[in-house]
């Protein structure tokens, strides 16, 4: 059976894009009023519904309307046009600690904030000890919200929020804020409301976050939906649409520089690579990547040198490597197109996407020429481990080894149960025979 | 053994889907607006309490300082205007007098003037959390009845220790000239806390209106001096008569100012008075009808 929790219905909603005017130029263009008025379309006929129980990503570019889209579906903005359903309680986490009052102390925060979210004050009392305990600062639990630092503001709205109890719950990168811990400790939770059967609506832009947590994932961009789908698939055409982006940077960055030195061109290549869509070469860990690149100089540049690095689409560095320090070269000066060669052989990245990124720069360091991106390729088929780094792990089963002698057993013993203090000299004279 | 998520589901399917935007007619919105509001009662009372505690948190004597304020202002009546400048050779127990009108003012006052700016002063929380937002107006009113309540037992200490006492006969008007001030303000808060979103120019406006206001209304000089300027010009002073705030003013000081039993007042006063009443509420409607059509935009534009 399924059961829809969300259903949302040729959603529409456009804004007025004003422009700072003064009251002299608007009483001067009143009577051709609207027509100066910009309109701009943040969705343009959005329709989806969301099954009870469903957690689902929303994700795209910025500016894609993920926010407003979110904050239709929790009642703060009305559309244009369009409808949305909702069946149970709903709470949206658009921010953390909206409404906390820095001049009163973390418990009247608490109630004043629960009550913002909806809580009556009789649940609040019965959550108290829940929140505090969940928020990890009971010592400043009476301490004014204003002496507090930002993660222990973060922890206590979040400690708020967790405990409204929706059916259905909006979250808006909230979970971008705060330390390691935190942000796991706020995923956990997360999984705990899936488990609970809540629906959950993610707009994130953690790609990791959202395959981690969600079902299924909606693209938009410009207001529309442009997939809906699994995450995997959907997060594929996100990476797609970026891809019209970074090809806009890629040239708008051809031209910086001074112009001393222009790279003029880079491509990449690994041997028995093969070919797939939008990468210049797909390969399985271990390859070898060749990245040549020809550079024409204006004049010649004493000293100069040249790096190269590749990091993740996300922008996550993994490899740096540059002709002078890394590889002790000096480069001839030379004016004329001069043409260079990496070679990164047995190249053990972790299954992914990455970009390549080129630079030259003088004997000071200054940078002549940059080309962000410029090339991508991925890793695919590394199935023997994950992670940044692959290695071909193999795994064997083994006789077990013979049965120590007696006193290295009690030792052993001594181990298992902790570290018992009893067992810890005796382990010691085990161990100087 | 049912899981959690089963029992949710089990409970959901019982449940209708609701409209998140219901559309909104005038009678029909109105009924659901109210009950939404009346269900966040607990939250108007957070709100104004957080208003109350933030404002002297930090400070030794703490809200002592709501009592000190309007005892000095008393007692600079009572001195400096009445005795020396000699306002009470034309009004009988003048700091009474005026005490009477300014502390019914200031609840009016306090009401119009931090319910206008009070959507605005919670943009903050308007656009991230879903409420219904008349409760950010409905929180300054309930502050500036604290305050007025604080003031109220000044009054009354006054009234018995410098003037005559109540006036039983006219003790009826007290609740009916404050429900009039109330009903007034909660009205025009809540209906320009809407319009100030739009237009932040409201906020000043109200405060140059309410000093007119102020000077419109009998709390430093008395009616017989009104209606003594005003003798030509009957339909004038009918207006004067008119303002709701002034009618209740005048209502408080027929029970309060026992000095001033004697001296003239509007007539039919009672009949008056609840003629603005219910007008008051007819606009308090209206207001809350005007204040749910612009607040779908709120988010947006603050």
């Amino acid at each position: 059976m399924a059961l829809t929790a969300v259903v949302a219905q040729n959603l529409v909603k456009s804004f007025t894009i004003r422009k700072q005017k003064s009251l002299k130029e608007n009483i001067v263009n009143a009577r051709r009023g609207r027509a100066f008025a910009e309109r701009f379309r943040a969705l343009d006929d959005i329709s989806f519904q969301i099954t009870a129980g469903e957690s689902v990503g929303l994700v795209g570019p910025n500016g894609s309307g993920k926010s407003t889209l979110l904050k239709i579906v929790g009642g703060i903005l009305a559309p244009n046009q369009g409808r949305v359903q909702v069946r149970g309680r709903l709470a949206a986490l658009l921010e953390l600690g909206a409404g906390f009052h820095p001049d009163l102390s973390g418990r009247d925060n608490i109630y004043l904030n629960a009550s913002l979210l909806g809580l009556s004050r009789a649940e609040t009392e019965r959550y108290f000890a829940d929140i505090v305990d969940f928020s990890g600062i009971p010592d400043f639990i009476d301490t004014q919200v204003k002496f507090y630092s930002s993660g222990m503001y973060v922890r206590l709205a979040f400690a708020v929020a967790v405990h409204v109890d929706p059916d259905i719950l909006l979250v808006d990168e909230v979970l971008a804020v705060g330390d390691e811990p935190f942000q796991a400790k706020c995923m956990d939770k997360i999984r705990q409301f899936k488990q609970e059967g809540r629906t959950i609506v993610f707009v994130s832009h953690s790609t990791a976050q959202v395959t981690a947590v969600c079902d299924r994932a909606i693209v938009l961009e410009h207001g529309r939906i442009v997939e809906d789908d699994t995450p995997l698939i959907a997060l594929g055409r996100l990476r797609q649409a970026y891809q019209g982006q970074i090809e806009a940077t890629r040239q708008a960055d051809a031209g910086s520089g001074d112009g001393r030195a222009t790279i003029a061109s880079v491509r990449l290549s690994s041997p028995g690579s093969y070919d797939y869509a939008g990468f210049d070469v797909v390969g399985r860990p271990g390859l070898t990547l060749e990245a040549r690149c020809e550079i024409d100089f204006d004049q010649p540049v004493p000293g100069w040198s040249a790096d190269l690095s590749i990091e993740t689409t996300l922008g996550d560095p993994r490899l740096l490597t540059d002709s002078r320090d890394c590889l002790k070269m000096d480069l001839p000066a030379a004016a004329g197109r001069q043409g260079l060669v990496w070679r990164l052989p047995d190249l053990r990245l972790g299954e992914g996407d990455y970009v390549v990124n080129l630079a030259v720069r003088d004997q000071a360091g200054v940078r002549l020429d940059v080309r962000s991106r410029a090339a991508m390729f991925a890793i695919r088929r590394a199935d023997l481990s994950r992670g940044p780094v692959y290695s071909e792990a193999t795994l064997e089963l083994v006789a077990p080894q013979p049965a120590p002698p007696a006193p290295a057993t009690a030792s052993q013993a001594g181990a298992a149960d902790g570290s018992s203090p009893a067992a810890e000299p005796e382990e010691r004279a085990g161990g100087r025979p | 053994m049912a899981s959690p998520a089963a029992d949710r589901l089990a409970r959901l399917a019982d449940e209708p889907l609701r409209d998140i935007n219901p559309a909104s007619g005038f009678w029909s919105g109105a009924g659901r607006n109210l009950v939404e509001i009346w269900r966040r009662r607990e939250l108007v009372r957070f709100l104004f309490q957080r208003e109350i505690r933030s404002r002297y948190k930090d400070s030794a004597l703490g809200v002592v300082w709501s009592l000190i304020r309007p005892i000095v202002t008393l007692l600079v009546y009572y001195l400096v205007i009445g005795a020396f400048i000699g306002a009470r050779r034309a009004i009988p127990d003048f700091a009474v007098y005026v005490y009477i009108g300014l502390t019914l003012w200031g609840l009016f006052n306090e009401s119009v003037t931090f319910g206008t700016a009070s959507v605005v002063a919670n943009a903050g929380i308007i656009k991230k959390i879903h409420l219904p937002r008349e409760v950010f107006p409905l929180a300054s009113v309930g502050s500036a009845l604290f305050n007025f309540g604080v003031q109220c037992v000044i009054l009354l200490a006054a009234v018995f220790v410098l003037g005559g006492g109540v006036n039983p006969s006219g003790l009826g008007y007290v609740p009916l000239g404050v429900l009039v001030v109330l009903v007034w303000g909660t009205a025009l808060a809540i209906l320009l806390s809407a319009l100030n979103v739009y237009l932040r120019d409201v906020q000043f406006l109200v405060e140059v209106a309410l000093m007119v206001g102020f000077w419109a209304s009998p709390i430093v000089y008395s009616w017989k001096q009104v209606a003594e300027s005003l003798v030509n010009h009957p339909w004038v002073a009918e207006v004067y008569a008119s303002n709701p705030v002034t009618l209740a003013v005048f209502g408080l000081q027929r029970a309060l100012w026992s000095g001033g039993v004697d001296m003239p007042c509007p007539s039919h006063l009672a009949a008056r008075l609840l003629i603005v009443l219910a007008v008051g509420l007819v606009a308090l409607f209206l207001a809350q009808r005007v204040f749910d059509r612009l607040q779908r935009d709120f988010a947006q534009e603050l």
